[in-house]
Formats: C-alpha cells, structure tokens, sequence
C-alpha cells in the first residue's frame, strides 16, 4: 500500500497549476459571462500534452498514466470547470475508447492528431429518449455498400462543434435490443452531419454544447468501432472512464472552492476578528477539507486500477458518485462563506457552485452511479 | 602574489558619451574616506574616447590622482577593450582597492576583470568600511534583501567591489584641489573585435526617474486598474510627487516596468512613500524601507507593508485618497 | 549547433518571510525553482533548438537535490542534464564557482554558453562573466534578444539608458534576462521522457581542473558575517474613516515640513 504520489506526478502537478494559473484561471470568469468557448485555451492545453495525456506515445500521446489525466482534470477544475470537461469529454469520451477499442489502423489514423489536440474529440450517446435509459436509441446506422447511413439526433453533447471527431453510438439492428447498438467514429466534415441548437446551461457555461443532427450521413464501414453489436458494452466502458475524468472535475471544484474559502475567512473580519477565527468557521472547513480529500482518494484509486488494468467499474461510479455530492456540497458551503460576496460574481465561488452542479448529472447521474454499484455489490 | 606589494585606492570612473555617471562621483566620495582611513592615494581610472578634459573634474570631487586611457577602442563601452585597459592599469599599479559601480556596465567588467586577474570581487555592496586590520569589509544584500552579508578578500588583492549606484556620499567639488593625470597606452590585442557593436540606441529621456522622486505614491494591486491609477497621479501632482507601482501592478500591466519599486525593480529612498494598495512582500520592501517617511494605507489590518511604516492607515484607498488630495488643497 | 544553458536551482525569494519577532530568515516551506533568469536563457535556447535543431545541455553544479531544477529543464525540452555534485565545490564563491563550471563546459562541445544574468538568491551576476573568462569566450551580458545569422548572434544587450545591438562570432556566452522571453512550461510528454532519461552526475574527478580552486578553499571571498536587518521601530496604525485619516496624514506631513 502506498500513498505518496510518484515524483513523476508531483511534477506533473507542478505544471498543471501552473498552466492552470497563468492560462486558464484568468479566463475563467470571462468565458462563463461570454458563454464563449475558450478555443485559444485548446491551442495551449494542445501544446503541452495535455490532450493526449493516457495515449501512448506511439500513437503521438503523452504516454502518461490515468492517476496524471485525473490530476490534469482536477487542476484545471479548481480554476475552471469549462475548461476541465473539454479535457475530459475529448480524452474518455473520444481518444481513450478508439485506443480500447479500435482497430490498428484507426489507432494510427485518429490518434495522433487527437493526442496532439491538433483535432478535438466528442462522444455522442444520449438522445431526447434516451438519457439514463441509455438502451433506448432511435438514432439508425443502415449499411449501405461500404458506407453505414446513419440517420437520427444525439443532445447534449460536450465540445460540439468544436470537435473534429465524434465517437457516435446507433441502432444498427433494432430487433436484437441491446446486442443491435454499435458505436462509430464520424468526422464532423461528413456529409449529412449537422451541428444543431446549443443549449444555454446553469453552469460549465463555457463549454459547448448542443445537438448533434444525422441525415444520410455517410459513415465508411471501417469507421465501425469495435465490433457490430457491441456499442452498448462500448458506450458503458468508456464512460466508465469518463467517470473518473468528470469526478476529477468535481474533485477539482470542491478544492478550488475550498481555496477560495480558506483565503477569505482568513481575510474577511466580522465582529472585529477574520471569521476564520470563529469555531463554526473553522469546524466547517475541517469536514469540507475532510470530505475533498476522501472524495481524492476514490478518484486516485480508481485511476490507479484503471492503470493497473484491473476492473475498476464500481469504483469509478463510486469516485462520481462521492466527488460530486463533494463538490455541490462544499461549493454550495463556499458560497454561504462568502455571504452576499459569494453570491456575487466578484468572486468565483458563485460560479464554481453552478458548475458543480452538472458534475451530478452528466455521464450518469449519481442515481445511475447507484445503479451501477448496487448491482456490482447484489450481483 | 605578495598581498603587501599592493596599495592604494583605485575607482573606476565611467563615463558614457562624455558624461561621467552619478555614481563616479559617489565611488570618488565613499574612496576618499577609504584612502584617508588608510593613508593612502586615491585613484580615478576614466577609460574613453576623447575624455582626457575629464579628468580635472575627478580631482575637484576628491581624487588625488587619475588614470586616463584616452583610445578609439574605448568610445563605446565593450567587455573586452575596457578589460584590457583596466587589467594593465591593475598590473601595472597594484591598487589594494577596487571599485566599480554597481551598473549595468559595472557588473559586466568586474566580474571579467576579476577573473583575468584571480581575485575576489564582491557585487552590489551598499557599504564599504575599513576593518581592524585595515581590510575592506563589503556589506551586500543578498536572498532577495532578506539577509546582509559582510564580505572581506583576505589573501588575493585588489579587494574588489562593485558598488550600488545611489548609496554612497559625493564630496562637494573643491575646484582648488589639485592631484596628478597621467594618461597610459594600451596596446589592444584582436580580441576587442570579437563583439562588434552595430547599433547604440538611447531610451527617450523619461520624466523624472523614481529614483531621484523626492516623494513617491506607490500603487499596488490594491489600487485595482489602470485607471485608479490616475488617482494616484492626482495625490502625486498634489505634493510634487511621482507616481510609482509594486511589481503586482506593473506585472498587471497598470503601470510601466520602469515605474517599479522592489528588489527587481527600482530601490528609491525619497523623504516620503506613500503605499497605496500595497500589501508588503519583502521583495518590494527591499526596495523602499529606506525612505525617510512610510505612510501605508490598506484596508487589510496584517498586511506586512504596515511592519516598515511609520505611519499605516488601514481603510479603502479609493475612499481615502480622494479625501486626502481634498485635505492637501485645503492647506 | 551545442549549446550549453547553467541553470541554477533557488529558492523562491519572492516567498521567504522574515520573522517579525526574532527577525530571522522562515525558510520552511520556501518552493525551490529554476532561478528566473536561467529559465528564460533556457527557453532562449530551446527556441533555437526548435528552429535549428540545435542540442541543449543544461549543466548546475549543487546538491543532489538540484537535480529536480535538471529534471524540470528536460522536461521543458533539454536534451541532456549534467549535475556537478561533490563536497569539494562546497562552499564556493564565484570564482570558484565559475572555475568548476568552465571545467565542465570544456568536457561538452559548445558553440553557445548560457547563463542567467543574476540569481535571486545571491545576487551577484558574476558567475557568467567568470566562466567566459576562463573559456576565453566573447561575453555579453544583459541579453534581451537574441538572433542566429550563420555562424554569428546578432544580440540585444540592454543598458539603464538604452540598448545596443551587437554581432558576435560564435562560440561566445551570453547572460540573458528573465523579460527575453516567457518560458514555456513543461509538457507532459516532456515530464514522462524526463523520467526516463538519466541525469549525469559529475563529481571533481570527472572534470580538469586544479582541486585548489574549488569550494571554499579556492575562493578568494570569505563571508565574514551575516545579519538580517533588524526589525524598525513600529510605527502609528490607525483604523479611520477616509476624512480623519486624510487630516491625519496632512497634519503629519505638515510636521516633517513637506506641506
């Protein structure tokens, strides 16, 4: 059993905060008033391999490990959350499944340029009818010669628009249910792919998301990922990775609130002295501390087995589960801190607040990561 | 080497388009003290082009003598060429002391100097005193203006020294003072061609420096834009001041680079600083703890800037300042 | 093209408090990084690695600990990481100190040396100047930009009023200032490759040079004693509304006659 994070991760997390801190942290506040997405962050977080940071270096990644992706997350959330999930969603969501589960040749033809974020990533399963019920999927894929037509809509989806390459999960034969879901790589310069409305959202406003819209769009067969029938065991293992780089997105919330709270108390007087001085303040802050540092040590462990190539299921939901009721918890606690302040956008706790709340909602909603750890525990 | 065949006193004089700089003069002053502590001669070495009319002048401020090298190769200053004429002069004359200021120019040289010729040499001293054994004790700064360190040369000679320019005393010129010039060849070697100079570009003068400001309100990140800087500017005008900034400020792009107080920046000792905003990290203090008077104002009751002043207000700037310059109107 | 960068690890200076009361130096918990002024000749290099392919040997002499300073410039980009480590350097002035580093370039093939103009925690801008010295390189300190033509460095050398542009025949050494450039941070590529490289440690007997000038015995200057500055008297603190503070401050201008 050990602890202590490798020397090699201590570095890397020297250089996330600093990348976080003098690239990200300063836009923070702008993208989220502009809804803009922050595409000059992208071009940075490109050069410096952190679009690439699990993809070996063969297939012109960083060739790092899962514990250093959740700990890139986890910093950039601290400042940013927009700017984490982009991280995420192209790297769980889009460069990880095609190294899983992709042929040689589509390894060699997607990677590199994903790794190097010289192209961005996207993954597309939930539709208007199909959110948790993920099995429920109305979007078609018809082979047609060497082409599969796909036909349907995808919502909701992280980094849309933006992304050059779509991870897109269809029914490609209804009458075998879950055995007739396949998941595809689609090229947003396809012919019949549209992006559609975006949404306006609570938080993560930076982030784009909108609809994804299939007409006839022409996808060549070896663009099949994986198996024919085997989407839906795709779709549900790379969010099991995806877990870990959205409860690494929580994790980094409550910290980065957490932060915010510590340096407040200490400076904000009340009644004549810091509030930090207050037994109440201090008693609060020791469970919020408490509360952040276990939800780090299920977001760790699960990366870990993930590395260790051990199954790792159960615990990535438990990882989103916990990080994210951390992370509502301790923003929402940030918040009440910084009284008026906090609710104010003059400080970044109001913000951080709203972009915790997603952390419970996308990619299984903590209902769903209780779905899935009840099962692996009555199985 | 016979540490006891070296004596007297040497300064370097430098002089740039026919100007010798402030700080020759402060060397001239502080090593007269040094060669009357020591009964010995003080020596001015001016290297140039065309300076030998100069060199009268060093007499009058204090020097009983002074080395000229008047060549072509020494118009524009270069590392190699004023090596050179500076390691005959020492080779020739075996001063005990050298000092050279703490410039830009002067913290090139020396270091080259006191390599050639393998002796110590200690930078950017801020006090120079003569110890029981007549030894020269250099004071310096050093951890960021954290620590003092004294510094002595015992074995090697000269003892030498580069010194921060603003530090030391000038003597009043004496223009009865009389003293020797003599003016030394030096046969160049090719490698004063091995950096050629293309190009000599002066800076637009500035208004006046913060380091000559006789009363300074500072900004820091406090003061919160570029525009309540302009405030600042209005309190400054209201006392003949100058506006100067912590490194905060100028790294926020409120304030020029050349505005900066601090242990990176400017280290200025006007008859009053007003600290506007500024919270008091040692590096700036470094650079301001030797003002005359330090009045603070931060609406943040710990902030270190109140250790070092002599009079701290704590409250908003941007509610004070403005009631201040009224205040000053009214006297 | 070789090119030799001397870094020097340091503690963060910026971050270093004094004790208000015992008026000591608190260096617990004082971050150590690459001493400003070296990273930004190290970004200087790694741009002409980038455009010219050159090799980049980043070289620090101190503790065993200073590889993590190493560590950090491989995984910036440099090729190759020397550490000078042995008690025998201990102790050393800048002269010494630049004596054991020029015996260590003279082991590389060079044809650029570059050095930070000063470190934050000494101070003293020496060190890069000694070592052109006893390499018997073209110096130029003061380094704000800096352009390859050939086989020479058109350079930037900064002045108090002003700058000049110099031509120099390469190999020479330059001293650069930490506003040449921004430098790049790591990469993560970089901190993986960084772990797998080796960092070489050169001890005295790796180098040539007389062990008589080395650490504290070789060096001319001796600290003969170090103080902080004392602790000022405290001055007045007042909590005041905008208008008593203004009369405040205006009556104690008035008494020391500056209104």
């Amino acid at each position: 059993m050990n602890f202590s994070l490798k020397d090699e991760h201590v570095m890397l997390q020297k250089l996330y905060r600093e990348f976080a801190e003098k690239e990200v942290e300063p836009l923070a506040a702008e993208i989220d008033e502009e809804e803009r997405f922050p595409i000059e962050t992208v071009k940075k977080l490109a050069k410096y391999g952190i679009l690439g940071i699990p993809i070996p270096k063969e297939y012109g990644g960083s060739g790092s490990d899962n514990i250093a992706y959740a700990m890139a997350v986890e910093e950039l959330a601290k400042v940013c959350g927009t700017t984490a999930v982009i991280v995420s969603a192209h790297t769980s969501l889009c460069a990880v499944p095609i190294l899983e589960f992709g042929t040689e040749m589509q390894k060699r033809k997607y990677l590199p340029d994903l790794a190097s974020g010289r192209k961005l990533g996207a993954f597309g399963l939930t539709e208007p009818n199909a959110g948790t019920d993920a099995a429920g999927q109305q979007t078609t894929a018809i082979l047609d010669g060497d082409y599969y037509i796909l036909n349907g809509s995808k919502i909701f989806i992280t980094n849309s628009g933006y992304a050059d390459v779509y991870i897109i999960i269809a029914m490609t034969d209804k009458s075998k249910g879950l055995r007739g879901i396949s998941a595809f790589i689609v090229e947003a310069e396809y012919d019949g792919f549209e992006v559609g409305k975006k949404e306006l959202k609570m938080g993560i406003r930076g982030s784009a998301t909108s609809e994804l819209i299939f007409t006839n769009c022409r996808v060549p067969k070896e663009n099949l990922l994986g198996k024919i029938g085997k989407g839906f065991s795709i779709a549900m293992k790379t969010l099991d990775g995806g877990r870990i780089g959205i409860a690494s997105q929580a994790l980094g919330l409550a910290q980065g609130a957490l932060d915010e709270t510590v340096r407040y108390t200490k400076e904000r007087k009340q009644f004549g002295r810091a509030i930090s001085k207050f037994q109440n303040t201090q008693f609060e802050l020791a469970s919020m501390d408490t509360k952040t540092e276990a939800a780090r040590l299920l977001v760790y462990k699960a990366a870990y087995m993930k590395d260790m190539k051990m199954k790792y299921s159960k615990e990535a939901a438990m990882a989103k589960l916990f990080a994210a009721e951390v992370a509502m918890e301790v923003t929402t606690k940030a918040v009440q801190f910084h009284g008026g302040y906090g609710y104010t956008r003059e400080y970044p706790v109001e913000r951080m607040m709203r972009d915790a709340k997603i952390t419970e909602i996308y990619e299984g909603t903590s209902e769903v990561q209780k779905m899935v750890i009840a099962a692996s525990l009555l199985k | 080497m016979n540490i006891n065949d070296y004596s007297g006193v040497f300064v370097f004089c430098e002089e740039r388009n026919g100007i010798v700089s402030k700080v020759s003069y402060e060397l001239i002053g502080r090593g007269r003290d040094i060669a009357d502590t020591l009964n010995e001669k003080l020596t001015a070495i001016l290297l140039g082009n065309n300076i030998l009319n100069k060199a009268n002048e060093l007499i009058h401020y204090g020097a009983d003598r002074v080395i000229v090298v008047d060549d072509e190769n020494l118009e524009i200053y270069t590392t190699e060429a004023y090596t050179q004429a500076f390691v005959k002069i020492i080779n020739d004359e075996k001063p005990e002391i050298v000092l050279i200021g703490a410039t830009s120019i002067g913290r090139d040289l020396g270091p080259r100097i006191s390599a050639r010729i393998k002796t110590g040499l200690t930078a950017d001293c801020t006090s120079l005193e003569i110890g029981e054994e007549n030894e020269l004790l250099m004071t310096r700064p050093a951890f960021g203006g954290n620590i003092m360190a004294t510094i002595i040369c015992p074995n090697t000679r000269p003892q030498m020294s580069t010194v921060r320019p603003g530090v030391m005393q000038m003597k009043k010129k004496d223009e009865s003072r009389t003293g020797e010039i003599k003016d030394v060849k030096v046969n160049f070697t090719d490698n004063v061609n091995r950096v050629k100079v293309i190009e000599v570009v002066k800076k637009e003068k500035e208004e006046k420096g913060i380091d000559e400001a006789t009363i300074l309100v500072s900004g820091g990140r406090g003061v919160g834009s570029k525009d309540n800087f302009e405030i600042l500017q209005k309190l400054a005008d209201s006392l003949e001041g100058t506006v100067s900034a912590s490194r905060a400020a100028v790294d926020a792009g409120w304030a020029d680079r050349s505005k900066q107080v601090g242990q990176t920046g400017t280290t200025v000792r006007p008859d009053v600083y007003i600290a506007c905003g500024i919270s008091g990290a040692i590096q700036h203090v470094a650079g301001m703890e030797s003002s005359e008077y330090i009045i603070a104002i931060n609406k943040d009751s710990e902030a270190p800037i109140f250790e070092v002043a002599d009079l701290g207000i704590v409250g908003d700037i941007h509610k004070i300042v403005p009631e201040l310059i009224k205040e000053i109107k009214t006297v | 093209m070789n090119i030799v960068v001397c870094i020097k690890q340091v503690p963060d200076t910026t971050e270093v408090k004094l004790d208000p009361i015992k008026g000591t130096l608190i260096r617990d918990g004082v971050p150590s990084i690459i001493n400003p002024d070296d990273k930004s000749g190290l970004e200087a290099a790694l741009n002409l690695k980038d455009e010219y392919d050159a090799h980049v040997t980043v070289l620090t002499m101190g503790p065993p600990q200073a590889k993590n300073a190493l560590r950090e410039a491989l995984a910036m980009g440099a090729d190759e990481a020397i550490l000078l480590t042995d008690r025998k350097f201990a102790g050393a002035d800048t002269l010494a100190t630049s004596t054991t580093l020029a015996a260590a370039i003279k082991n590389l093939k060079y044809d650029l040396v570059i050095a930070g103009r000063q470190a934050i925690d000494g101070d003293t801008a020496q060190v890069g100047p000694q070592i052109a010295e006893h390499l018997d390189l073209p110096q130029v300190s003061y380094v704000s930009d800096l352009l390859k033509k050939d086989d020479f460095v058109i350079i930037r050398r900064e002045f108090e009023d002003g700058y000049h542009m110099l031509e120099v025949k390469l190999p020479c050494l330059i001293t650069t200032l930490s506003e040449m450039n921004k430098p790049r941070y790591m990469s993560v590529g970089g901190v993986v490759e960084a772990y797998e490289k080796e960092i070489i440690t050169w001890t005295c007997d790796d180098i040539t040079v007389d062990i008589e000038k080395l650490g504290l015995n070789g060096s001319p200057t001796k600290v003969k004693k170090s103080f902080t500055k004392g602790i000022k008297d405290p001055g007045e603190i007042h909590e005041l509304a905008p208008t008593e503070a203004s009369k405040l401050i205006v009556q104690r201008l008035k008494e020391k006659h500056i209104i």
